[in-house]
């Protein structure tokens, strides 16, 4: 107990050091396992140069192409709040199980709050409002009675 | 490489997450990531079911067949629904595959290869019908959640296999047993590898019938894939997520199995009838057991023309859960008469009958056939909507065709 303060610095000191020693590791590990699965760097390449970011732009603009009012690549309907949607809710299912479904403002929030109980769907954040607007204005329910008429029916002439 | 890629987002998300960036890629992912090599090719071939089948959802992969497509006694593959909760299993080693006999109420927990379970049990087979409790789901009003099944949820198979029983009574069964609960191999959508997408059972008395079987073949062949391979528990006239696939593991349970789907809202209908669209508190919530009686005219296709003076051969099936169909009827006035039709015996418990009829039409017009049947205690199926229910499970509101005599 000669030099406490000085104790204490060397220890603050190692602590500090070996904290710096496993934030490399981890850092190094990290790269490790992108480079592994990414040698090329290709994930980052796209903000290289200016001609490459144009070029990329023009990937972004196919892959979420719309085409008669549908986003091609999931089928949803192209209204505000889209990309807000196809990012969170098809991740981990398909965008036709949004598309099936009919829901009011309340019902689509209960089946958010079902999925992040349930389903590890992660916090919405300011998305959450966006998303759920967006599916009832362009999802709502419709009324269909006790039973409707039959519809879509292909004639087709039954030979005897 | 499929699989290089999911690592490769699973790598990028786990950076994410330190650098505390947003988790979804997918904007940034222009390649379109596929972690499974089973999500993105073409699901007719991939599970070799015709191109008139319904694709509901493709991630799970959820599949319906059209009425007309049922139309054989037995279903072939090819017109077999499929209902997935979570990921189909993408290696399945049926040299390395065993069923563990678990639970509370085992008295000595057991472990059998597929080999052994082929060898040591006396082999069955029966025509089984399964039939996914949310068939007819897109009916109801206010709608349901989930896939919008219309009627194609159902078929009628033949199963190989073992019978549950003499697994379940070789490893030895308590007498406090109450439920069996299947655990399987399918993974859950969020790819997280501590959840089950699903893992259900059924009480000890329909574990022990006859026709409960553990199934290793189809139709006289491997099961397939996305039907439960290599291994399936089947469970005919109960909802069809009782017959667990990719079966891998069987727990007695000494209560009630509390798996994933078993509890909440999952195959669970009000306990008391209940309005439309309203709120049912999880615990007025009762199992689902057997199905309901219900019938399907698969010929002709809806949509026939006939000549003025022409008969119409029509033909079906129908099924009752675990009852049997005692009564089959057909009417072309919207119900204001009926005429009663042949039916014919079951080939076993718990497989579909099939129904035909000759159907004369007084004038020209536009007619609809609808189709309905009774079971062995006297229900018939209602032509509207039967009960409202939060997630809108069994639907067998009468089916009908339309047909037009010019």
């Amino acid at each position: 107990m000669k030099n406490p303060d000085k104790f204490e610095q060397q220890t603050s000191g190692a602590y500090r050091l070996v904290l710096i020693i496993i934030a490399l590791v981890v850092i190094i590990l990290l790269g490790g396992i992108y480079l592994y699965n990414d040698p090329d760097l290709s994930y980052f390449k796209n903000s290289g140069q200016d001609s490459e970011l144009v070029e990329a732009a023009g990937d972004m603009d196919e892959y979420n192409k719309v085409e008669n009012g549908l986003h091609v690549r999931t089928g949803l309907i192209d209204a505000p709040g889209l990309m807000a949607t196809v990012n969170n809710c098809t991740t981990c299912h398909s965008a036709k199980l949004v598309i099936q479904n009919r829901m009011s403002k309340e019902r689509w929030i209960s089946t958010i709050r079902w999925m992040q109980k349930t389903q590890n769907l992660w916090d919405l954040g300011d998305n959450e409002e966006v998303i759920v607007n967006y599916l009832v204005t362009n999802y709502p329910p419709k009324k269909k009675g006790r039973r409707e008429v039959l519809t879509n029916i292909e004639w087709y002439e039954l030979k005897k | 490489m499929k699989r290089r890629f999911f690592v490769k987002k699973a790598a990028l998300s786990a950076m994410a997450g330190i650098i505390g960036a947003d988790i979804v890629f997918g904007a940034t992912m222009p390649e379109g990531y596929q972690p499974l090599a089973l999500q993105d090719s073409d699901p007719f071939k991939l599970f070799h079911k015709d191109t008139e089948m319904v694709v509901l959802n493709d991630k799970p992969w959820n599949m319906e067949a059209q009425a007309h497509l049922l139309d054989d006694k037995v279903t072939p593959n090819e017109y077999i629904f499929i209902r997935n909760n979570g990921l189909i299993p993408e290696k399945v080693d049926e040299k390395n595959w065993t069923l563990t006999i678990d639970g509370e109420s085992v008295k000595q927990q057991k472990k059998y290869t597929l080999a052994e379970l082929k060898s040591k049990f006396k082999q069955h087979t029966y025509q089984l019908t399964l039939e996914c409790g949310g068939n007819g789901r897109s009916e109801f009003d206010p709608p349901a959640k989930g896939n919008q099944w219309t009627i194609g949820a159902v078929y009628c198979a033949n199963w190989t296999g073992v019978r549950l029983r003499d697994v379940l009574e070789d490893a030895g069964i308590k007498s406090d047993a109450v439920y069996i609960g299947y655990h399987a191999a399918d993974m859950h959508l969020s790819r997280d590898p501590n959840k089950e997408p699903i893992s259900r059972g059924a009480p000890m008395a329909k574990a022990l019938q006859d026709e409960t079987i553990l199934a290793f073949q189809m139709n006289g062949n491997d099961i397939p894939l996305a039907h439960g391979f290599p291994l399936r528990l089947v469970a005919g006239g109960w909802p069809a997520s009782v017959s667990g696939k990719w079966l891998q593991r069987i727990s007695i349970r000494n209560k009630i199995h509390d798996g994933e789907k078993m509890n909440g809202t999952a195959y669970r209908v009000p306990c008391h009838p209940v309005a439309a669209g309203e709120e049912v508190p999880e615990s007025e919530m009762c199992i689902i057991e057997s199905m309901p009686v219900k019938s399907l005219i698969t010929y002709p296709k809806s949509g026939a023309i006939i000549a003025k003076g022409q008969k119409l051969k029509i033909r079906g099936h129908a099924w009752a859960g675990e009852l049997e169909v005692s009564k089959m009827e057909f009417s072309i006035d919207f119900g204001s008469t009926w005429k009663e039709c042949a039916v014919e015996k079951p080939v076993n418990r718990l497989a579909w009958q099939h129904f035909s009829a000759e159907v004369g039409f007084p004038t020209i017009g536009y007619y609809e056939i609808w189709a309905r049947a009774t079971d062995s205690k006297g229900v018939s199926q209602p032509m509207l909507l039967p009960g409202w229910n939060p997630k809108g499970y069994l639907n067998n509101a009468c089916h009908r065709i339309a047909v037009k005599v010019s």
